[in-house]
């Protein structure tokens, strides 16, 4: 690859507490050229089978990804571009598996809604709602549990057993899960299940609900009794908050904090964050399910031009500095396309590769 | 003599005092001591983070068996019965069958999953059916049946050491079943064969292929079958997948006769599956149709005599076994 990892990820992580609003809206500016372009491609045949973009939820991903570190890990749900390139899955990576290529991230056999980077810390998208949050809970499990404590690189686990039965390790240096899931997974029992499960055994769990009022076409009244989803979480007896998903500031403050005091110990932490899909559920959508003035009442609350906005008016930049940075997205944007283009498919021989593990001749067929 | 029950008791001890990595989690395990007391005192040697009571979640404490396993850990997740892991299917099926493949090789799960499967014990159709049939139909899993104390004592290990996901289906009939391990030395040296099929009886006329629950009862049906001077070979599956093709092929190519013996329903059974490979393998060496004796199409009913009479018994397998022999029924 001949792109630095800076210039090919979406951004920098956080650093010590500080907020700086020009990344965050550059964040959030890439993702949003980059589900763009994903449009054209997918009219243009080249990206193919089940595309949900995040157009408009930007926001949840830029905030609350980009408050953990590298060691912490993310399980997404199969809206989960942005997830991706917040956590530092190189653009280029995301597009080719898009484009079924050998160089995607997940080797061609994922596509949209399964991008996978274990050293990076995403444990995949997961298209089963609700199925990713009991993987999410066994990653914190096993954190907790590993012997010694030490975080061992995802993926590359030692084979050995270990020698004494170690306590967890420093829990400074415990890596945090994060698992996402949309409205519609507070209906299913794994949920329910899951939450339950990582309060018992107080596990260092962040679940991150992202409320944008639909389960694919079923509004959030027609799918709940009770429509207050942070509340209703907090009947598990974990800490629980609603959050303004269409204010990245506010997105990343709270995620801050709630990362701050499961690193510490406080036990899981439930995240409503309340965001909105300006988009179609997926490419094949005809939305008789809303109506043109909700979204058009939403679209004022776009969370990337409101931060544009707000920034020239708050004098952190001009608008010509917002028209070059437009400008050097859409090269960034174009590098990863090109990426994807020059990517080679996976040989039709290897088919049947990565059914099992290939690191011992054992693995089961 | 040690029983089915004890041994893998034994089993789990082991590995757990080898390695700190093993723990087992699942509902009862502990406190209760296991809803089959296959744990019995192990929360004492343990302790209850090592010997996890969990919540009546199948799905929540199967998938946390998943995370775990993928983040460095070797959990056993005990299921009560096969009946109940279907609560569970979303996480074994979506998730630690496919994360390896789904990923392009990045994550594996080296999961072991036990739980009791099977009839014969008055529990009715929510506790008695045979579905590891089922779970043999997905890529990206091993299917373990231990039908002999040997092989309860000494699956686990290997399944432990296998990188993907491996189901123990240990059928409640063979808890108080009882043999002597000292017969045995390769069922505690911890290299166990997870790949391959077993000949239990050696014969010439007929090759009877089973595998868990029915094994004994095919065993039975061998003595009575050469009471009448039919010789029959008895295959011990114990891997259902992936299934051991050259050990089905060699038996039946000698015997040129085979009935199949499987406690689950009949229709895509496994038992079909076996039918269906010898079929495009040795169609041409055949002497007579390959038969099954397979369980009535039936939920598995309460009562003691229906019970009997919706499962293989010693008689069925007889009387298919001198049928495919040509000596009547």
């Amino acid at each position: 690859m001949s792109h630095t990892e800076r210039d090919h990820t979406v951004g920098s992580h956080s650093d010590d507490g500080h907020i700086n609003k020009m990344d965050l809206y550059e964040q959030m500016l890439r993702i949003r050229q980059f589900e763009e372009r994903c449009v054209e491609l997918y009219s243009a045949t080249r990206i193919r089978g089940f595309l949900h973009l995040g157009i408009g939820q930007e926001a949840v991903a830029v905030g609350v990804v980009g408050a953990l570190d590298r060691a912490d890990r993310v399980v997404a749900s199969y809206r989960e571009h942005a997830h991706a390139l917040v956590k530092g899955v190189p653009a280029g990576d995301v597009m080719a598996e898009m484009f079924g290529m050998s160089e995607g991230c997940s080797r061609g056999r994922g596509g949209s809604m399964h991008l996978f980077d274990v050293q990076r810390g995403l444990f995949g998208g997961n298209a089963i709602v609700a199925g990713g949050l009991p993987m999410a809970v066994g990653l914190a499990l096993g954190d907790v549990m590993r012997p010694g404590g030490e975080v061992t690189p995802p993926g590359t686990d030692g084979d050995q057993p270990s020698a004494g039965h170690g306590n967890g390790g420093d829990r400074a240096d415990r890596p945090v899960t994060m698992c996402f899931f949309g409205d519609g997974a507070m209906a299913e029992g794994e949920f329910h299940e899951s939450v339950n499960l990582a309060t018992l055994w107080d596990l260092p769990v962040i679940f991150v609900c992202e409320n944008n009022l639909y389960a694919m076409g079923t509004a959030l009244r027609f799918s709940h009794a009770q429509t207050d989803l942070a509340l209703r979480a907090s009947s598990y007896g974990l800490t629980s908050w609603a959050v303004d998903g269409m204010d990245v500031v506010a997105s990343r403050r709270a995620a801050m904090r709630a990362v701050a005091a499961v690193r510490n110990g406080a036990g899981p932490h439930f995240l409503e964050m309340r965001t909105y899909r300006l988009r179609a559920h997926s490419m094949y959508d005809a939305e008789r399910y809303r109506s043109r003035d909700e979204v058009r009442h939403w679209r004022k609350r776009d969370p990337v031009r409101v931060m544009a906005a707000d920034l020239v008016a708050e004098g952190i930049c001009t608008d010509e500095d917002l028209a070059k940075l437009d400008a050097d997205v859409m090269a960034w944007v174009d590098e990863a396309v090109a990426f994807a283009e020059a990517g080679t498919l996976e040989p039709v021989g290897d088919l049947t590769r990565f059914v099992t593990a290939e690191d011992t001749s054992g693995g089961a067929s | 003599m040690t029983t089915y029950r004890e041994a893998m008791r034994e089993a789990m001890s082991e590995a757990m005092r080898a390695d700190d990595r093993v723990f087992l989690m699942g509902e009862d395990v502990g406190r209760y001591g296991g809803c089959f007391a296959v744990s019995l005192g192990m929360l004492e040697e343990f302790g209850p983070d090592r010997v996890r009571d969990t919540p009546l979640s199948e799905s929540a404490f199967v998938g946390a068996g998943i995370g775990a396993a993928m983040v460095g850990m070797r959990p056993i997740v005990e299921i009560m019965t096969v009946n109940f892991s279907l609560l569970a299917l979303d996480q074994i099926m979506n998730n630690a069958a496919t994360l390896c493949h789904m990923s392009g090789g990045q994550v594996n799960v080296p999961l072991v999953i036990r739980m009791t499967t099977g009839a014969g014990r008055q529990l009715a159709a929510q506790h008695s059916h045979s579905l590891e049939g089922w779970y043999a139909h997905i890529p990206g899993i091993r299917v373990l049946t231990p039908a002999t104390v040997a092989d309860a004592r000494g699956m686990l290990a290997p399944a432990l050491a296998d990188p993907d996901p491996v189901l123990i289906f240990e059928h409640g009939t063979l808890y108080p079943t009882e043999a002597d391990l000292d017969d045995d030395p390769g069922a505690v040296d911890g290299a166990m064969d997870i790949e391959h099929a077993a000949v239990r009886r050696r014969g010439n006329d007929v090759s009877l292929i089973t595998y868990g629950g029915s094994l004994p009862k095919v065993m039975d049906a061998a003595d009575v079958l050469a009471a009448d001077g039919i010789d029959a070979e008895v295959v011990d599956l114990r891997v259902l997948r992936p299934l051991d093709d050259e050990a089905i092929f060699s038996t039946v190519g000698r015997t040129h006769r085979c009935v199949v013996i499987d406690e689950a329903w009949r229709s895509g059974s496994i038992a079909a599956e076996i039918s269906a490979r010898i079929t495009e393998e040795l169609f041409w060496d055949l002497d007579a149709p390959v038969a099954r004796v397979c369980s009535a199409e039936v939920p598995v009913p309460y009562a003691a005599h229906l019970e009997v009479a919706a499962l293989p018994q010693v008689d069925d397998v007889v009387a298919a076994a001198r049928q495919v022999v040509g000596a009547g029924a």
